[in-house]
């Protein structure tokens, strides 16, 4: 039995919450949710925002109501959820790990008891699940890292993270999009944009996404980047 | 196709329009005006369609060359407005001649006013729309607000009917430096203390010095959390009240991130969120607990009033 509840957050949206809990089945629920009433195209639904464990449905109050948008959370929250048929193709990023471009593997090597080597290796060797977007546009929450590597983020954020900067935060690990600040431990960079405006998909990422990152030597990274 | 050369930009002057949605699902704001009826008003006042964009002016105006005669508006905010050095009004239509020098002057009341120009503002659309959101360096031009010497191109005007100019028509009655505020309980009032919704409308709130496009930080009565300050993060509407540990509530406005991990105690009515955007850096809001059928009835009356514009316009 899927548990649930749906709750108003203001007059122009409703918000669906599922277990309280960061765990791949729970929002592989939410993701199916999402999609779901996406797909039902409702009139009147402006946007509808997948997380770890819940879905925002924004929509405007006078063209559709609580009722109407409740009435078919509540069918869909509890759809069972169809087996995967074609497992999505994994989203493959190839990653420089180390030096200047991965100022803090010394760090997480030391953290880990490992050799830098070898944290790389750990951290290529999972499929991450895209459990969420957020912070800015096409920055993906990815999960669950090693506990090995899991290192903590820094106590103090860095004030400016580079675009395509690979960092691990805890159990999670993210590309940097450029141009925030970020306290995550940056271990390698990669030469794909994860956002970019310009391309035919400027999203590299999407919620429920399966990821995995390669190890690339620095030439490489550099051909790439001066090709893109 | 004409345009406008920016001679003074103003504090921040951006280019608006009703928001960048469809994308909070990719991490992507919505941003739009903050003040979305003063925004669709403007547009109405000219005869645009309610989704064109407009320039958002910030508490200092800018000043404004034209290259061809076209019907503009200000709405929102009380500026001092004059044109070739003749004053004109706010809240209702006016012709800019050729190489004419529209001037924001003194503001009276409110903080943001819109400039609606027949035709639009005509940057590229990015992700379905011309807004300008600062942080993530998108929309409008070059992602940032306008800066002296920029030219910001203008859209072919459709229906010209300069002969019919409309009267004065406000729609916004503008904050006196400060403002109640509507608001509905959640969508985590149950991650505080039970007095909490009677504390936040205890005594008014402060807009802090640091308090922008994305969110007011409020100082005021202190919230406090039944659960911890911590959520695991989820998404961030538009005009909700979020708590971190400290106690003092943000208000989410247009620019806020999509996600965030602290949890929510009330949501700002949809009617209401345009007192909220003619708010500035030391202003207060008193916040009251309505009902979902009163902030229904106030959302209502103000479509009908924007209609009522926009149907004498078209």
């Amino acid at each position: 039995m899927t548990s649930f509840r749906i709750v108003a957050a203001g007059d122009s949206a409703i918000v669906v919450e599922f277990e309280e809990t960061i765990a791949p089945d729970v929002n592989a629920r939410t993701i199916a949710c999402a999609e779901a009433i996406q797909a039902a195209r409702l009139d009147g639904v402006r946007d509808v925002v997948p997380t770890y464990r819940s879905v925002a449905v924004y929509f405007d109050p006078l063209r559709t109501d609580h009722d109407v948008l409740t009435r078919c959370l509540e069918r869909e929250a509890v759809r069972p959820l169809t087996p995967i048929t074609a497992a999505r193709t994994p989203v493959r990023i190839p990653v420089c790990y180390g030096g200047d471009l991965g100022p803090d593997l010394p760090g997480v090597a030391a953290f880990a008891g490992l050799p830098e080597a070898d944290v790389a290796r750990v951290h290529a060797a999972a499929t991450y699940r895209v459990f969420m977007l957020g912070f800015v546009p096409g920055f993906a929450y990815l999960g669950i890292v090693d506990a090995a590597i899991a290192m903590p983020r820094h106590a103090t954020p860095r004030v400016r993270v580079p675009a395509g900067s690979v960092g691990i935060a805890g159990v999670q690990t993210g590309v940097y999009t450029g141009g925030t600040p970020g306290g995550w431990q940056v271990i390698g960079r990669t030469p794909v944009k994860p956002f970019d405006p310009t391309r035919a998909d400027p999203f590299l990422m999407k919620a429920g996404d399966a990821v995995q990152f390669y190890a690339i030597e620095r030439s490489e990274y550099d051909r790439a980047r001066s090709e893109s | 196709m004409s345009g406008i050369w920016v001679i003074k930009p103003g504090m921040l002057t951006t280019i608006q329009d009703a928001g960048r949605w469809g994308f909070q699902a990719r991490g992507v704001p919505v941003a739009g005006a903050m003040d979305p009826v003063s925004h669709r008003l403007a547009n109405a006042l000219v005869g645009n369609d309610r989704d064109a964009a407009s320039l958002e002016v910030t508490l200092l105006g800018p000043e404004l060359e034209f290259e061809d005669e076209r019907l503009v508006a200000v709405a929102g905010a009380d500026f001092d407005l004059s044109l070739d050095g003749r004053q004109v009004p706010s809240n209702a239509p006016f012709i800019v001649a050729v190489g004419s020098r529209l001037r924001f002057g003194a503001r009276r009341l409110g903080a943001r006013a819109y400039l609606a120009v027949s035709g639009g503002i005509d940057v590229p659309l990015t992700l379905g729309s011309r807004s300008t959101h600062v942080v993530s360096a998108m929309g409008g031009l070059n992602g940032r607000a306008l800066m002296a010497g920029e030219r910001v191109p203008l859209g072919a005007p459709g229906r010209a009917e300069r002969n019919a100019l409309a009267p004065q028509t406000a729609t916004v009655d503008l904050p006196n430096h400060h403002a109640t505020i509507r608001v509905l309980p959640g969508p985590q009032a149950d991650y505080f203390t039970s007095d909490a919704l009677d504390m936040l409308q205890s005594a008014p709130y402060v807009i802090a010095s640091d308090s922008d496009r994305m969110g007011f930080r409020l100082d005021g009565p202190r919230l406090t959390h039944a659960r911890g300050a911590d959520i695991i993060s989820d998404a961030t509407p538009l005009g909700v009240l979020q708590v971190p540990a400290s106690g003092q509530p943000i208000l989410l406005m247009a620019d806020r991130q999509t996600t965030g991990g602290y949890p929510k105690l009330a949501t700002v009515i949809a009617a209401d969120m345009t007192i909220a955007g003619q708010l500035a850096p030391a202003d207060t809001i008193t916040f009251v607990v309505c009902t979902l059928r009163d902030a229904l009835t106030a959302l209502i009356a103000q479509e009908r009033a924007l209609m009522a514009v926009e149907e004498r316009r078209s």
